[in-house]
């Protein structure tokens, strides 16, 4: 039975054998309904054609009579997806790729002279007391910046996000240097090799898990994000998956139908993206709190 | 001699990696921050010509009844959100963290919202609001299910806190998962032993283990809810009638778009010293409650 599974799972918490509590996990069960109805609600609109939309409640939660792709692909081309999908890809990405490197070098850097040099630990607390800054002080002024610098575009989307992820990242990243045993650096440095190099060949590697961290945080952070994109790229014709629904939202009109297919493929790439690495999501999440 | 050369070396390559890090957060945090502060003391409109006006905006800020609503609005619902989140987080926590079936699975549909954005998930809700509850309420003849809450002025703010807390139990469930498994089992069979109930091994020895992880957590979700503007932007749109009008969104619309350049960077301002103190007194109110293994 599943029984040996279960106890594999918890082997360090369950010393008493018992058997699995069957009305809590009903109760969990039912729970997940408040999760599942929204997600099945924009699922079935979706689907449905507009005269399918009754005004009883029956025909409301009902799954739609036939089942056509057709409000997704008019979505597609009403909202331009694949564009939007394009830019939002970039920009996470590309916002991943540079804080892994860029946040990671500056709190190692950070962590291995804190102790010894006074301005290291000033700029640590300088960085990490970013978090407390809310973008709603920071957002018009960046307004103005970025378009004195020409970068009010994907470029300076980008950037920003560096920036604004920098405090947690670096506070995580410092704390995470306690992990790595000196002695590998100190080997390293007897065998002549500079620390830039032992920092890319050794250590980058040997944080593996933190970077899975940060990359999640950071990935869940901005792929979301509708008001950075909102308020930097306001004036091109530049969208983001999010912001291209807000953008649209008068085009949809009222019909519903196309609005939430819209919805369903913007939501999509992140529900798969989800599905596939959800344990490294959950524990990188659980991880990054606890650290921090 | 040689070998303080060598630190030397070294310590220049430490600053060379600290100094990306370190150039853009000067330039695109610190510069906006404090022309944010300069600002704040000038009648810009966001375009043209100002002046500086010493603290008139300040001053204003306190006499302006939609600045004081928004601060009404955002406290209400930070307070209220903050609260529900972590109760509801902690019980689901403890039983996704107890004896189940389907215990991965469970968590993993539990944590979903977390994921999606609050633009999207705004407007999913927002269409339940108005056409499947009043539906749901016309059907079956409840009065106040009938109309849409979202059009309340006195209740749209529950709409609102709805979806809110909606999407934060998730991130703060897996929080408190994690600190519940940072507990080891022989305190619980210590506790057994002893003959302890469950209720009081909870309130004794669950909760106090907690701490750090209650601390985290309130700090997360108040800092979170504090800021709402996705859910605002999807849903009302500060309406009606300015009654969910949050902080982060008058700031966005009057500063943006209002002619208030100005007076919302000084809003802003008053808005950071309210979420620094806030979170001040949070973290001293909590460091003195820690309990260590």
């Amino acid at each position: 039975m599943t029984k040996t599974a279960d106890k594999k799972v918890r082997r360090l918490k369950a010393k008493t054998p018992g058997k699995s509590n069957i009305l809590l996990t009903v109760i969990l069960i039912l729970g997940c309904i408040t999760v599942l109805f929204p997600l099945y609600m924009a699922i079935i609109i979706a689907l449905k054609s507009p005269s399918e939309m009754t005004n009883d409640i029956a025909g409301a939660l009902s799954l739609p009579s036939s089942f056509s792709l057709d409000n997704f692909a008019e979505a597609m081309r009403v909202t331009d997806f694949w564009h939007s999908l394009a830019n939002s890809l970039i920009i996470t990405g590309v916002t991943i790729v540079l804080s892994l490197v860029i946040h990671s070098m500056a709190g190692y850097a950070i962590g291995k002279c804190m102790m010894r040099h006074k301005g290291f630990k000033l700029v640590y607390f300088y960085i990490v007391s970013g978090m407390f800054v809310p973008f709603a002080i920071l957002m018009m002024p960046l307004v103005k910046e970025t378009a004195i610098m020409g970068i009010d575009n994907m470029f300076g989307v980008i950037i920003l996000y560096v920036v604004f992820y920098m405090p947690m990242n670096v506070m995580l990243y410092t704390g995470y240097l306690k992990n790595i045993p000196l002695a590998i650096e100190e080997a390293a440095e007897v065998d002549g090799s500079s620390t830039w190099r032992t920092y890319w060949t050794i250590i980058f590697p040997m944080m593996k898990p933190m970077h899975a961290t940060v990359a999640v945080l950071t990935a869940l952070g901005t792929w979301n994000d509708v008001m950075t994109p909102l308020v930097i790229m306001s004036g091109s014709e530049t969208t983001t998956l999010p912001l291209a629904q807000l953008n649209f939202q008068t085009q949809f009109g009222t019909n519903y139908n196309l609005a939430f297919a819209s919805y369903i493929l913007a939501l999509i790439p992140i529900l798969i993206f989800y599905i596939i690495c959800q344990k490294k999501i959950i524990g990188g999440i659980a991880n990054g709190a606890v650290k921090g | 001699m040689k070998k303080n050369k060598r630190l030397s070396k070294k310590t220049r390559t430490y600053i060379l990696m600290a100094l990306p890090a370190l150039v853009l957060f000067a330039v695109f945090n610190t510069v906006p921050l404090i022309t944010g502060f300069v600002y704040s003391f000038t009648n810009s409109r966001g375009y043209g010509s100002f002046d500086f006006v010493g603290f008139r905006n300040f001053i204003d800020l306190f006499q302006d009844s939609r600045v004081g609503n928004s601060y009404l609005f955002t406290f209400k619902y930070a307070i209220v959100g903050t609260i529900l989140v972590n109760v509801i987080s902690l019980l689901l926590a403890v039983g996704l963290n107890s004896k189940i079936k389907f215990k991965n699975t469970l968590r993993g549909i539990y944590f979903i919202p977390n994921i999606l954005g609050g633009l999207i998930v705004g407007y999913i809700f927002s269409f339940i609001f108005t056409y499947i509850i009043p539906t749901l309420g016309t059907t079956l003849h409840i009065g106040f299910l009938e109309n849409s809450i979202l059009a309340s002025e006195s209740a749209a703010w529950i709409g609102v806190l709805i979806v809110g807390v909606w999407q934060a139990v998730a991130m703060n469930t897996i929080i408190y998962i994690s600190g519940l498994q940072a507990i080891p089992a022989d305190v619980y069979e210590a506790s057994a032993i002893d003959g302890a109930g469950k209720w009081y091994t909870f309130r004794k020895i669950t909760l106090p283990l907690l701490v750090p992880f209650i601390t985290i957590n309130f700090i997360l979700s108040t800092k979170n809810m504090l800021m709402v503007f996705d859910q605002i932007m999807s849903l009302t749109k500060g309406g009606p009638a300015q009654s969910t009008e949050s902080i982060s969104y008058l700031i966005y619309r009057n500063g943006m778009d209002g002619g208030q350049f100005g007076f919302q960077c000084a809003n802003a301002v008053m808005f950071f010293i309210v979420i620094v103190v806030i979170s001040v007194v949070q973290m001293k109110i909590t460091s003195k409650k820690e309990e260590q293994l």
